[in-house]
């Protein structure tokens, strides 16, 4: 079947996409720099001592077999270790992983839905008061830089009022209400710094859908206006919804490495902002193989979404 | 087929500049008015600044706004102001060379793609879709990891982040112009390909591809200032609004204004290119409908 | 279904007026002052061209406006009930189940994620006057009714499953779902091919026949609404200008308008125009042909995978023009793009005054490329909406001869001159033209070459009749006077006929039939052209019924 033949040939695609990925962020991180050696130990190294990290490192090895050793590494597991602290990667990462992802999952819970519905709203009726108001604050929204949103936000809530603390220490064994209430300023900017442009996205989406003809036939024939919205318009807009919130994915991963920093909440982003700082070349990678990868599986659903929703491939001719 | 649409405005100027001019409203002015003073900001900062952008002239931190200096001081016991002149001209101007090597590449290889199609069409826009399976601030890090953050790796490495979007912007621009009955016209005349591109494509792309430059050039000041905001952008002893951002977010814990002067310089710079952005679109929209 | 009196009116329109409203919210008036009613069972139609508000009207009926107009006078009384003056819930209540609409093109007006059943059931599923299962029977009884085929399951499709005809025609059951009192049809035949515009017009006849529905029917082609009309109404501008039986208008037009309407209709010469004498060189022998196509085999995709054109060949000489008929997908196009290179041979040779010429336009020299222009189809986009007429036409001056500035200037106002239009068009943009005109300035850039054949491709259709009948008049005024030939492309074979010498008629990418007009037009004709022929109304009331006895009885 057609439908099956594209998912799968959608599904093999994500994966060359992921490994060209893991190919370029190793030819980033290791192939551009020269010498990792010297990054290492600094300007004032020996060069017995260069020497000697080279062949640890087994950088003189060309360089195809460096990324294959490396990339078998992490399938199998095995993350390497932190230059800096040398540290083992896999559990710096553990309880850095659950914090990222409870902020973006927490963050996407509240606006995803939001957005979807701010922008039928201002999508319904184009021009009127609320689409005018929400087109103005998403405009303005989109304007600000997140760390603006945030700044007002904490001397407003943690330093004028002392309602929520300024900085998310999160640590294991803290109870679900010291975390919620933790998490308040962080989630609400990064909503803030994703919102504008979904909803934007979202209502010109809507609007294609209702300006077409079949909509003009569907309240020709009667249809009352919940019934137009949901059976008619909102099936053919799932596809480019989709495609909305995908595209907005990238806006929430650099969200939330600037919100982990000012907020000082231990994260992968916060993680790899330092150790883009130090060099440490091995934290960064891997940081950026997580991020990377989870942003391909996502376009990579919102793909099959569309492909779903579209009766054209779900019945051929 | 065809059906009645009403056409609501028979006269039609025709010049798009004057017609523009015409719709000129509040908020337009306004954001033109703005953007000049940025500008002779930016041009002038030297000489509009009251002191250097580097001189200590208290050893208060955070100190109130008196007569030698209008916004008080930073945490260094530096002028404010001075430095917020002096920042936003590097902020301004490395986001504006972003967007103008960005617009040029993707711009030239979009079109170059829509017109020649076949082969080269796929090479473009296949890497291009493999530059974009990253998040841009993904490959800002990695790149900034390795070459470290000088302000031309800075310059060309979201360059070319932002040239991808630009390219695809370009690329369904010419697609859709390029099957238009006129550049066929000029086909079966025997035009050359640079005629064809600069004479019957440019024009009818110009009203997008200016918009869209607007929107690239307020990217490129997020962008420039989030990574100098993470100490990864433009280098500290230098005055940039991200990193004046960074430096005195200490500030907060004092009930300063001082981290938030710079971050509202910038918001006000993109806020006012945004709504010209939305206002040209949506004048130049209702001015054209047979051409958009 | 209860027999409704005939003398009834079902519909009663008075003083009707619709304007756009610009932003600043100033009227500009569509549609003035409109007066009509419709008896029951009987059928009214609404003629005009584009920009005559019919389509206008007829939303009007159902209490809409499109976005950017208002309904700003008037009423619409449906039996006792005025249409505007019912709150949105209760027009509502009525569009589907009184007053059902028929869209001009079916194939956007479906919803592409829905069942066809799904959306020909809706309304009579959600205003409560079926079940699900009765309207399920119900549609399949329609289905039937308008020949459309395997009834029982058609509405389990999507609509991109079935034809554009099938389309319009599961329109037309979705509109006579409720049994509504009104139909209204806004040229529901216009987006279909030619000969399946027949079949969809004799179902729509014998479904308004068999309810005994009152409609108005939308059409710009006098010709087609006499099949299916008892009364006309004539509109230009936004307002009537004639109201009468059917019969009337076609026998006794009483207004200027209305006589033009009829004379530029498409409908058949009563007579072949007369044969131009063959054409003799210099030495008394006839000539020889200006362009010869030769077996030309040629496609699209990757090395001609989807083949366009099989084996075509044809001739056209020097001041003649040779009319090329087909419907969409006959390969018409393509043969015009293989002639001007843009578009290349598989196998196959097209040669000019005897010289082979290349397929690769790049390869082809200035003299060549000056030989053969080509006039597109819609004006609209064929002219750089940036450039100037000055621009436009004085390119090809330039690209051409080289003149300087002076000369060009002086030779633009001659062109312009030659299409009869004014000289300070020169400074115009394209869209500060109409459509008749920009379709002027189109031939006028072909003329700027002085070209040996001019390639028109459909270049009339997209214009209203009238301004297409006087666009034709100028074709054949240049040719006489310039003696330039013309390969004429349309998919209307009673404009062919006017225009050629002689007559390719191509279905598939193949020629089918060819030969001088008087032949291809001598019976016996080629099956396919036969059916051509019988699928050009004629300006009768009777042509439909009486073609039922003929070609369309079998479908």
């Amino acid at each position: 079947m057609t439908l099956l033949r594209l998912i799968v040939q959608r599904l093999l695609l994500g994966v060359a996409i992921l490994f060209v990925v893991s190919a370029l962020i190793f030819i980033g991180t290791e192939i551009l720099p020269g010498d990792v050696a010297q990054a290492i130990l600094g300007q004032g190294a020996t060069p017995e001592l260069l020497e000697n990290v080279r062949i640890r490192l087994g950088l003189h090895d060309p360089a195809p077999v460096r990324y294959f050793r490396w990339l078998g590494n992490l399938l199998s597991g095995n993350l390497g270790t932190s230059m800096v602290s040398g540290a083992d990667i896999g559990q710096l990462l553990g309880e850095r992983i659950s914090n990222t992802v409870m902020l973006a999952s927490a963050t996407a819970l509240i606006a995803v839905p939001l957005a979807i519905l701010l922008g039928l709203l201002s999508a319904i009726k184009p021009n009127s008061m609320t689409d005018r108001a929400i087109s103005a604050v998403s405009l303005s929204l989109i304007s600000l830089p997140d760390f603006l949103i945030a700044i007002v936000l904490v001397m407003v809530f943690a330093v004028k009022l002392g309602w929520l603390p300024a900085i998310a220490n999160l640590r294991p064994g803290q109870d679900f209400f010291t975390v919620a209430r933790m998490l308040v300023l962080p989630v609400t900017v990064l909503v803030f710094t994703v919102l504008a442009h979904m909803v934007r996205m979202t209502r010109t989406a809507v609007i294609n859908v209702l300006s077409s003809p079949a909509t003009e036939m569907a309240i020709l024939k009667g249809v009352p206006r919940w019934r137009l919205l949901l059976v008619h318009a909102l099936p053919n807009a799932l596809a480019p919804i989709a495609n909305v919130v995908a595209l907005n994915l990238a806006y929430l991963i650099s969200g939330i490495v600037v919100v982990e920093t000012l907020f000082n909440i231990s994260g992968l982003g916060r993680l790899m902002v330092e150790s883009v700082t130090t060099r440490d070349i091995p934290v960064v990678q891997v940081c950026a193989i997580i991020f990377c990868a989870v942003y391909v599986l996502l376009n990579l659903l919102a793909d099959i979404v569309a492909i779903v929703s579209n009766p054209r491939l779900r019945y051929p001719k | 087929m065809k059906t009645a649409v009403p056409k609501v405005d028979n006269a039609l100027p025709a010049s798009g500049f004057k017609y523009l001019l015409s719709q000129l409203t509040l908020t337009p002015i306004l954001c033109l008015l703005v953007l000049t003073g940025v500008l002779i900001v930016v041009l002038f900062a030297p000489l509009l600044a009251p002191h250097p952008e580097a001189a200590i002239l208290t050893d208060e931190s955070f100190s109130l706004p008196d007569d030698t200096m209008l916004l008080g001081s930073d945490f260094l016991g530096r002028d404010v102001l001075s430095r917020l002149l002096f920042g936003a001209r590097v902020t301004l101007s490395v986001a504006f060379a972003i967007a103008i090597v960005a617009f040029i590449l993707g711009c030239s290889l979009g079109f170059f793609a829509a017109v020649k199609r076949g082969w080269v069409d796929s090479v473009l826009s296949r890497s291009v879709d493999a530059l974009i399976s990253f998040p841009a601030i993904m490959v800002a890090l990695i790149v900034i990891s390795s070459l470290g953050s000088s302000i031309t790796v800075l310059i060309v490495t979201i360059a070319l982040i932002d040239a991808t979007r630009v390219y695809r912007v370009a690329r369904a621009l010419g697609m859709d112009i390029v099957v238009q009955d006129y550049i066929e016209a000029a086909r079966v005349r025997g035009e050359k390909m640079g005629w064809i591109i600069w004479h019957e494509m440019l024009p009818n792309a110009l009203a997008p591809l200016a918009a869209e430059f607007g929107i690239r050039f307020t990217y490129a000041i997020l962008f420039i200032s989030a990574l100098s905001f993470l100490g990864l952008g433009v280098q500290a002893p230098q005055a940039d609004l991200g990193v004046m951002v960074k430096e005195n977010m200490q500030g907060l814990l004092y009930e300063t204004y001082t981290p938030l002067y710079p971050a509202v310089c910038i918001a006000i710079v993109t806020l006012s290119v945004n709504l010209l952005v939305d206002w040209f679109l949506k004048t130049t929209d209702a001015a054209l409908p047979d051409e958009l | 279904m209860t027999e409704r009196d005939a003398n009834e009116t079902v519909l009663q329109v008075n003083g009707l007026c619709v304007s756009a409203q610009n932003r600043k919210r100033q009227l500009t008036p569509i549609v003035t002052d409109i007066n009509f009613s419709i008896a029951a069972g009987k059928v009214t139609a609404l003629i005009g061209e584009s920009g005559s508000g019919k389509t206008t009207i007829s939303l009007a009926c159902l209490g809409f406006a499109r976005a950017g107009c208002v309904i700003n006078a008037g009423e619409v009384k449906l039996g006792s009930v005025d249409v505007l003056t019912l709150s949105n819930a209760q027009r509502r209540a009525i569009r589907g189940k009184d007053i059902a609409y028929i869209a001009q093109s079916a194939a956007a007006a479906f919803n592409s994620a829905l069942t066809l059943n799904r959306q020909v059931t809706e309304t009579a599923v959600i205003n409560g006057i079926l079940t699900q299962t009765q309207a399920n029977e119900k549609a399949i009884s329609l289905y039937r009714e308008l020949d459309l085929p395997e009834p029982e399951t058609i509405g389990d499709r999507y609509p991109h499953q079935v034809s554009g005809g099938q389309l319009q025609r599961l329109m037309a059951a979705l509109a006579m779902m409720c049994d509504p009192r009104l139909l209204i049809l806004d040229e529901p035949t216009t987006a279909l091919d030619v000969t399946t515009q027949i079949e969809v017009l004799l179902s729509f006849k014998k479904l308004i026949r068999n309810k005994n529905t009152s409609a108005i029917y939308v059409s710009h082609d006098l010709a087609v609404v006499a099949q299916i009309a008892d009364e006309v109404l004539v509109l230009k501008e936004g307002r009537e200008v004639e109201f009468g039986s059917i019969d009337n208008i076609i026998s006794n037009p009483q207004h200027e308008y209305t006589k033009e309407l009829i004379n530029a209709a498409h409908v058949m010469p009563e007579q072949l125009p007369e044969s131009r004498s063959p054409l003799v060189d210099g030495d008394g022998l006839d000539a020889l042909p200006l362009l010869i196509v030769k077996t030309v085999t040629a496609g699209y995709g990757r090395s001609h995978k989807y083949l366009a054109l099989h084996d075509v060949s044809l001739e056209a000489y020097a001041s003649r023009t040779i009319g090329v008929i087909g419907e969409s997908g006959s390969g018409k196009t393509t043969l015009g793009r293989v002639i001007s290179g843009l578009m290349q041979v598989k196998t196959g040779s097209v040669a000019l005054s005897g010289q082979p010429l290349d397929d690769a336009i790049n390869l082809r020299d200035r003299e060549q490329l000056r030989s053969i222009q080509f006039a597109f189809q819609m004006a609209d986009v064929a002219l750089n909406p940036r450039h100037r007429i000055a621009k436009i036409l004085g390119r090809p001056l330039a690209f051409y001869f080289d003149l300087p500035q002076q000369a060009i200037d002086k030779r633009v106002a001659e062109l312009l001159d030659l299409v009869e239009l004014p000289a300070e068009y020169a400074q115009r943009l394209p869209r500060e033209l109409s459509g008749g005109e920009k379709q002027r300035v189109n031939l006028a850039r072909a003329l700027a070459a002085e070209p040996k054949l001019i390639i028109c491709d459909e270049i009339t259709s997209a214009l209203d009749t009238v301004v297409a009948k006087s666009i034709l008049a100028l074709l054949r005024d240049l040719q006489n006077r310039l003696g330039v030939s013309y390969l004429f492309i349309s998919h209307d074979i009673s404009t062919i006929i006017k225009m050629a010498d002689t007559i390719a008629v191509m279905r598939k990418g193949r020629v089918v039939e060819y030969g001088t007009t008087p032949e291809v037009m001598t019976p016996p004709h080629h099956e396919y052209t036969q059916l051509l022929l019988n699928s050009v109304p004629a300006m009768r009331t009777d042509w439909l019924d009486n073609l039922q006895d003929n070609t369309f009885s079998n479908q």
